[in-house]
């Protein structure tokens, strides 16, 4: 079987100052984006963490979410949403969650877009989530943003790495 | 080096310098097909992981996975258990003595909404140990249909082998893996 070194980094911004989304583009060729965030909102509101793509508005997004919190576990989803929630996290300035998505496939013309995620904020939940894009056309940028419309804490990082395979 | 080998993991850790994890082998499918399988898989690697998507499969269908040494092993030698939710509720399953492990729960009929997974086969060439399956994935079709039948699934799974793994199957007990479903293998080196 050929072998081939992946994993790429492809870009990281750790915010110096308070703003309510990040966008990356210049994607590359890969087939898979993985997305880590550590972030928290730098007022209080608690949120689930969003992705658009394409900067595409439209109803196009849904998710289906299995939450944890402390207590119990629970399940919702959230069909033609204007973003599609990928992780829930707190709305305390001091505590940085920890939210990760997988992109899968994201360049192919075929398909519409999943992405499986999970979100770790010790305060509050634990998150796994499973989202589509309903557009088979290939993903150009990524834009994180919340569902508060609050800005992301300075000091949040957002980094995406690029995964080929063979 | 803990950080860097775990990287692959779905994203637990740090990222490893892009040595530490490669591609190994891709199948894309341009029909239905019953299973995919890689074999020959050489022990350089410390860990693998499976990521993919599946289109057109079989509705109430489990995804499995079956391991082996030389061949697939078919004898109920595998275990499972699934943590899930379905957008109403959420539940959990398992099941011991199985002849594949179970991984999915459920995988819904769609020419249009992905299945997505990835999941890790942890220290596969180790001869001490059984070999141990954790996996995320899921399926959002947007409500359509059966809403509840939706779902996002935290998985593990089990052989009870202390062989090598030289082989993986992925495939559907009830029926065909679709055109467009693609599972990319990867190593990671530890």
């Amino acid at each position: 079987m050929a072998a081939g070194a992946t994993y790429t980094p492809i870009a990281t911004t750790t915010l110096g100052s308070a703003q309510s989304s990040v966008t990356f583009s210049s994607l590359g060729s890969y087939t898979d984006i993985f997305l880590r965030v550590t972030a928290t909102n730098d007022t209080p509101a608690t949120s689930n963490m969003q992705l658009r793509f394409n900067g595409d508005t439209g109803t196009n997004y849904s998710y289906t979410r299995l939450l944890g919190n402390g207590s119990s576990a629970s399940s919702s989803n959230g069909a033609n949403q204007t973003a599609m929630a990928f992780a829930y996290y707190a709305d305390d300035p001091n505590d940085f969650g920890v939210m990760e998505a997988n992109i899968q496939n994201f360049s192919n013309t075929t398909t519409y877009k999943p992405v499986i995620s999970r979100g770790s904020v010790a305060t509050v939940m634990v998150s796994a989530y499973v989202g589509t894009w309903r557009s088979t056309a290939a993903i150009t940028s990524i834009t994180i943003l919340n569902s508060s419309g609050v800005n992301f804490k300075a000091g949040s990082t957002f980094t995406i790495w690029g995964i080929q395979a063979a | 080096m803990i950080g860097a080998q775990l990287a692959g993991l779905y994203g637990t850790g740090a990222a490893p310098a892009n040595t530490a994890y490669e591609s190994i082998a891709t199948v894309s499918l341009s029909g239905a097909q019953s299973t995919i399988d890689f074999t020959g898989i050489s022990s350089t690697y410390k860990h693998l992981q499976l990521r993919g998507i599946l289109l057109n499969a079989v509705s109430g269908d489990n995804v499995a996975i079956r391991l082996g040494n030389g061949s697939i092993d078919t004898g109920s030698n595998y275990a499972s258990h699934q943590l899930q939710g379905d957008g109403s509720s959420a539940s959990a399953a398992a099941s011991t003595s199985q002849t594949a492990a179970y991984l999915s729960g459920v995988c819904q009929a769609s020419s249009s909404y992905p299945f997505a997974f990835v999941y890790d086969i942890l220290d596969y060439s180790n001869t001490n140990k059984y070999k141990t399956i954790r996996g995320l994935s899921g399926q959002d079709g947007n409500g359509t249909g059966t809403p509840t039948s939706w779902r996002v699934q935290l998985i593990s799974g089990l052989w009870q082998s202390t062989s090598a793994v030289t082989n993986v199957r992925v495939y559907l007990p009830a029926g065909n893996l679709g055109n467009y479903s693609q599972v990319a293998l990867y190593g990671i080196k530890g």
